[in-house]
């Protein structure tokens, strides 16, 4: 798997449109109470994709998603994995083939990092050395170096890197499904976008089916191939695309539900990578003044961007910085740091945010190993926007003549 | 389907979130594990001390010889460990069906009944069981298992409670059995609390046992009663504080004992 790209390619052409999960008028009574948690609930959930159950507190969404795996029982229905009624085989047998992530992680606190993750290979009877491979092979996928960590146990690692083995564990047996409940819930902000990120990233090449929970409709769009918005008992409201979702909610209970601001939370749903980069002046490290002083005159730019020899970016160095570091000072400890760098898969909304705070209001766009890219400015942002309401204008004028306002058009 | 990481993650990714260095907090320092032992041991010689030294009359020479008193702090040990024993058979297997879902409904009934076994006095068990079957070591034996079952019950049924649900849940969504969940993991993150409940029973009963020379068990308690009936108060007091050491001793170790046992990473 040299190139990742390709791989999600092929994987999603022979896969497209299968069904992985169907779950059949699945309906879930609790004794003692009158009305049913879940209700009569249908839906289809396609191969390789993150599908969201989103909705308000006690819509049923968590009852739902437990009820995949049985661990809540449906009171009536049938569920359907990868063409099998799984309503009634062996509870535990089903549940090694479905990962499951929850939002208190509830790693094992006796137990060190590898046994853990090595949960379900040991109750499938693996080798030793297959399992011991293969907890290594998760803690590298999760960004956590095996011989450090290994031997820890839950209590020394912080709060994110819980979550990363949680995820390790839930896809130590390799299992198409993953059960996702409020995964990120419990981290706070910077860790939870970070981990988001590299989960999303993560998804790119495993392509596994995920059913997420979440309550967070920001997270629903940002992760989501598909999101399915719930009211209670489990009703759906919409099951769609976020784009189509975003653009033209069913009723006014999701158009409730996503809230204010659709024009910027439309900007989760693009990336750096989707959209044009500009240039901007850059040089090597060590270039004189005499060189930066020439390319800032050739630039309506003003600053020049100084990459090192890997031409990962370290300064912008404009003018005035040039001026001071005539006084016997060399060029390497003038201008300002590089802030605001992204990479190709941050999302429009994130690089927006960085580029607020952000020396001459732009974006430094990086590759994978961190050499530079190009620059996203808020022009870019900006037409970025326009276009993607064209397009969905366009395709509402074709789909049917909906009376919807575009009441976030001129802001 | 296998992955490589990409470098670009370490190098965002890597360096966030230090883990907290281990704190061996469970460790003891070395002059804590030494101040008991060393401590018995000059008491123990001071005893010894004062009896050699002593004038012993014909009585306390026949009580306070040194084998008579071996066979006696057998016999104690023995009484203490066959309770214990007992109240360790009963109480956790008691205290996991307990905890199971299904038995919920019995639950108070049984915790009850277990209550009545410690709200009665020891010597007051004692004396039932002397009248009511016989009398010497096994009625003693269970006299004081009976008495020390609750803690032990208790502690192994607020153990398994207090595991965490969210651990619980996590293994069930793994595919674990309810058998594997309880030996693999509910029953290792509560075994400090278990200990220490066994720890009560066992410094209760050694202490406690000394009340089986009433009902002809032996035990150190001989010494005691022996001293109070021939009115040789100075057998009484070596007595006692044998028993008092011995008590002790058995608590540090149990101590020791609760220490190797706590899972790791707790």
């Amino acid at each position: 798997m040299t190139d990742p790209q390709q791989g999600h390619e092929t994987g999603s052409a022979s896969d497209a449109g299968k069904i992985e999960i169907r779950l059949e008028n699945l309906a879930k009574r609790f004794p003692g109470v009158s009305e049913p948690a879940v209700d009569d609930l249908t839906m289809e959930i396609p191969k390789g994709e993150i599908v969201i159950l989103v909705g308000p507190s006690g819509c049923g969404k968590t009852t739902t998603m437990k009820m995949i795996n049985r661990i809540i029982e449906p009171t009536s229905g049938r569920i359907v994995l990868d063409g099998e009624d799984v309503t009634k085989v062996n509870p535990d047998q089903l549940r090694r083939r479905i990962g499951y992530v929850i939002q208190q992680i509830g790693l094992f606190p006796h137990q060190t990092i590898a046994d853990n993750i090595a949960t379900v290979p040991r109750l499938l009877g693996w080798s030793k050395e297959r399992t011991s491979e293969r907890v290594d092979e998760l803690l590298e996928m999760v960004s956590m170096d095996p011989g450090r960590y290994r031997k820890r146990y839950p209590k020394e690692l912080s709060g994110g890197q819980r979550q990363r083995v949680g995820v390790a564990r839930a896809m130590s047996a390799d299992p198409d499904v993953m059960l996702m409940d409020e995964p990120f819930g419990a981290i706070d902000p910077i860790t939870r976008d970070r981990l988001q990120n590299e989960f999303l990233r993560l998804q790119e090449q495993i392509k596994k089916t995920i059913i997420f929970v979440t309550h967070d409709i920001d997270e629903a769009i940002k992760m989501g191939d598909r999101i399915a918005i719930l009211r209670e008992q489990s009703h759906i409201a919409q099951f769609d695309t976020p784009e189509r979702i975003l653009v033209n909610p069913a009723d006014d209970f999701v158009a409730d539900f996503i809230g204010r601001g659709a024009s910027l939370k439309r900007l989760s749903l693009s990336r750096v990578r989707d959209v044009e980069l500009h240039d901007w002046p850059t040089t090597q490290e060590g270039a004189s003044p005499e060189e930066i002083r020439r390319l800032l005159d050739g630039s309506d730019k003003s600053a020049v961007l100084v990459l090192d020899e890997q031409r990962r970016p370290l300064r912008w160095v404009n003018a005035e910085h040039l001026s001071r570091s005539g006084n016997g000072r060399g060029l390497d400890d003038v201008g300002l740091p590089a802030e605001a760098v992204v990479q190709p898969n941050a999302t429009l909304s994130d690089t927006l945010n960085e580029m607020i705070t952000a020396r001459y209001s732009t974006a430094i766009v990086v590759d994978s190993s961190n050499a530079y890219q190009g620059i996203v400015d808020i022009d870019t942002i900006n037409e970025t926007v326009r276009s993607m309401r064209r397009a969905e204008r366009g395709r509402l004028r074709g789909d049917d003549a909906a009376d919807t306002d575009f009441d976030d058009e001129d802001d | 389907m296998s992955t490589t990481p990409t470098d670009q993650a370490k190098a965002t990714l890597g360096g966030y979130g230090a883990p907290s260095k281990d704190r061996s907090r469970r460790s003891r320092s070395l002059g804590r594990y030494l101040f008991m032992p060393v401590l018995l041991a000059l008491v123990l010689l001071l005893t010894y001390l004062s009896v050699s030294r002593r004038d012993l009359d014909s009585v306390e020479a026949k009580r306070l010889d040194f084998d008579f008193i071996l066979a006696r702090t057998r016999e104690h040990l023995e009484l203490t460990a066959l309770s214990t024993l007992l109240v360790l058979v009963i109480a956790i297997p008691v205290g996991i069906l307990l905890t199971r879902s299904f038995a919920r409904p019995v639950t108070p009934v049984a915790i009850a009944l277990f209550n009545i076994g410690q709200a009665v006095p020891t010597i007051g068990l004692l004396l039932i069981f002397a009248i009511a079957w016989n009398i010497g070591f096994l009625p003693t034996v269970i006299a004081l298992a009976a008495y020390t079952t609750l803690p032990v019950l208790r502690n192994t049924m607020v153990g398994l409670t207090q595991v965490d649900d969210s651990v619980i849940e996590s293994a069930r969504g793994m595919g674990m059995t309810k058998l594997a969940v309880l030996t693999r993991i509910e029953l290792p993150l509560a075994v400090p609390v278990i200990m220490a409940g066994l720890r009560t029973a066992l410094t209760i009963n050694v202490g406690t046992a000394t009340l089986g020379a009433f009902i002809g068990a032996g035990g150190l308690g001989s010494l005691i009663v022996s001293g109070f009936s021939s009115n040789h108060p100075y057998i009484t007091i070596v007595g006692g504080i044998l028993v008092a050491v011995l008590a002790l001793l058995v608590d540090y170790l149990a101590g020791i004992a609760e220490d190797f046992l706590r899972p790791k990473g707790l």
